[in-house]
């Protein structure tokens, strides 16, 4: 089955990740721009990863047949330093006509601090101006519920904000009901140790059903997998479920999500076994 | 989105419970085999660890929200939020 890991940090992986992950039906990724592990020291240097991230990174996931999206930001971590973050945040616009570019983020909070609450609204400034779609990376571990119930709070105090062009990431069994009461897109991502297994994000599913919701690996620097995806695929299949839930999960719905992007292309239709080519279907929601 | 019948989701799923419950009494017994032992009793862990022990025995259908939730700082409503600037 065809799929897409809408966010996966494919800087941090080896080109024979993309070779497996074409082997394993994957047709578009996203790749919101989050920490790299260290801090970097100036805002240079986010320039050059926002160049990697808009022009050399779609050309790698090209070579096999992979379409790479983006999304551009500061990362929570990174934001404790406000005025890095001020620089960065107005060095952003000048990629944001990129054609791989899909909007804001991964922004969020992290250790839930003040710093990172006042650059978090910051990016809502910005994307509010620039109408850009919001990718949200939400907490770890014990910091999760308090940084996504306040998130939530920053999302509704703004009233720019329009939820269906938001996707909350990183949810897990006691945040997920409150992005999707809120009415936004939610991710789960399919992380070891840290975050949801495919088990329990298939249980999730089970609990919440299928509207607005994906499932991604950001597979990233640290010990995650780039095929988590396919795995949920699998499991899903194990329980009985469709094959029309499990495509509506991992790839109509990140496909509907970020089909109301500013830069949005339709596909070009692939053609049918038979010869005859499909309509490509309406950019919706 | 229906779940599996109960007895099919025990029997596909019975091997994958044993196998964490070992897993989890290994960790346990190795925490308990350590020197200073004692020192763990004051630890907030070892009894979040306790209480989530005591949500896997009840009977609430939501266990691995509770348990999330019981390893969750706590948060504060009134927590003080920045401005949208316009
Ligand atoms: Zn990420």
């Amino acid at each position: 089955m065809k799929y897409i890991d809408p966010h996966i940090h494919m800087i941090s992986r080896t080109t024979d990740d993309y070779q497996r992950m074409a082997y394993a039906q994957c047709a578009a990724i996203s790749e919101p721009a989050f920490w790299a592990g260290f801090d970097r020291g100036t805002a240079a240097g986010f320039h050059d990863y926002f160049r990697q991230l808009t022009e050399y990174e779609p050309r790698r996931a090209a070579l096999f047949h992979i379409k790479h999206y983006c999304w551009l930001c500061i990362n929570a971590k990174e934001a404790e330093n406000v005025s890095l973050s001020r620089e960065v945040i107005a060095m952003i616009p000048e990629f944001l006509s990129k054609p791989n570019v899909l909007g804001i983020g991964e922004i969020g909070l992290n250790k839930n601090t003040a710093n990172e609450a006042t650059i978090f609204q910051e990016h809502l400034d910005l994307a509010a101006k620039t109408n850009e779609l919001i990718l949200i990376h939400t907490p770890h571990l014990e910091d999760k519920y308090k940084g996504t119930r306040m998130i939530v709070d920053m999302l509704k105090n703004d009233p720019r904000v329009k939820p269906h062009r938001v996707c909350i990431d990183h949810v897990e069994e006691h945040t997920v009901k409150l992005a999707l009461d809120g009415g936004f897109w939610c991710g789960m991502t399919l992380y070891p140790t840290t975050k949801c297994t495919p088990s329990r994000a298939c249980d999730i599913i089970e609990m919440v059903g299928t509207d607005r919701i994906m499932a991604n690996s950001a597979g990233d620097w640290g010990k995650s997998d780039p095929l988590a995806v396919p795995e949920l695929i699998q499991e899903m299949k194990r329980r009985g479920h469709s094959e029309a839930d499990i495509k509506k999960v991992v790839f109509d719905n990140p496909l509907t999500f970020w089909r109301q992007a500013n830069n949005w292309k339709e596909w070009p239709p692939e053609p049918s076994l038979n010869g005859a080519v499909p309509q490509p279907v309406k950019a919706g929601y | 989105m229906n779940p599996l019948p109960a007895p099919r989701a025990l029997e596909q799923f019975f091997l994958e419970a044993r196998c964490k419950l070992l897993d989890l009494a290994g960790i346990l017994d190795r925490v308990g085999r350590g020197a200073d032992l004692d020192s763990l009793t004051a630890d907030a862990r070892t009894e979040k660890i306790h209480k989530a022990l005591g949500i896997l025995m009840s009977a609430a259908p939501n266990k691995a929200e509770l348990i999330q939730k019981l390893f969750s700082l706590a948060y504060d409503p009134e927590w003080k939020r920045p401005s949208p600037r316009f």
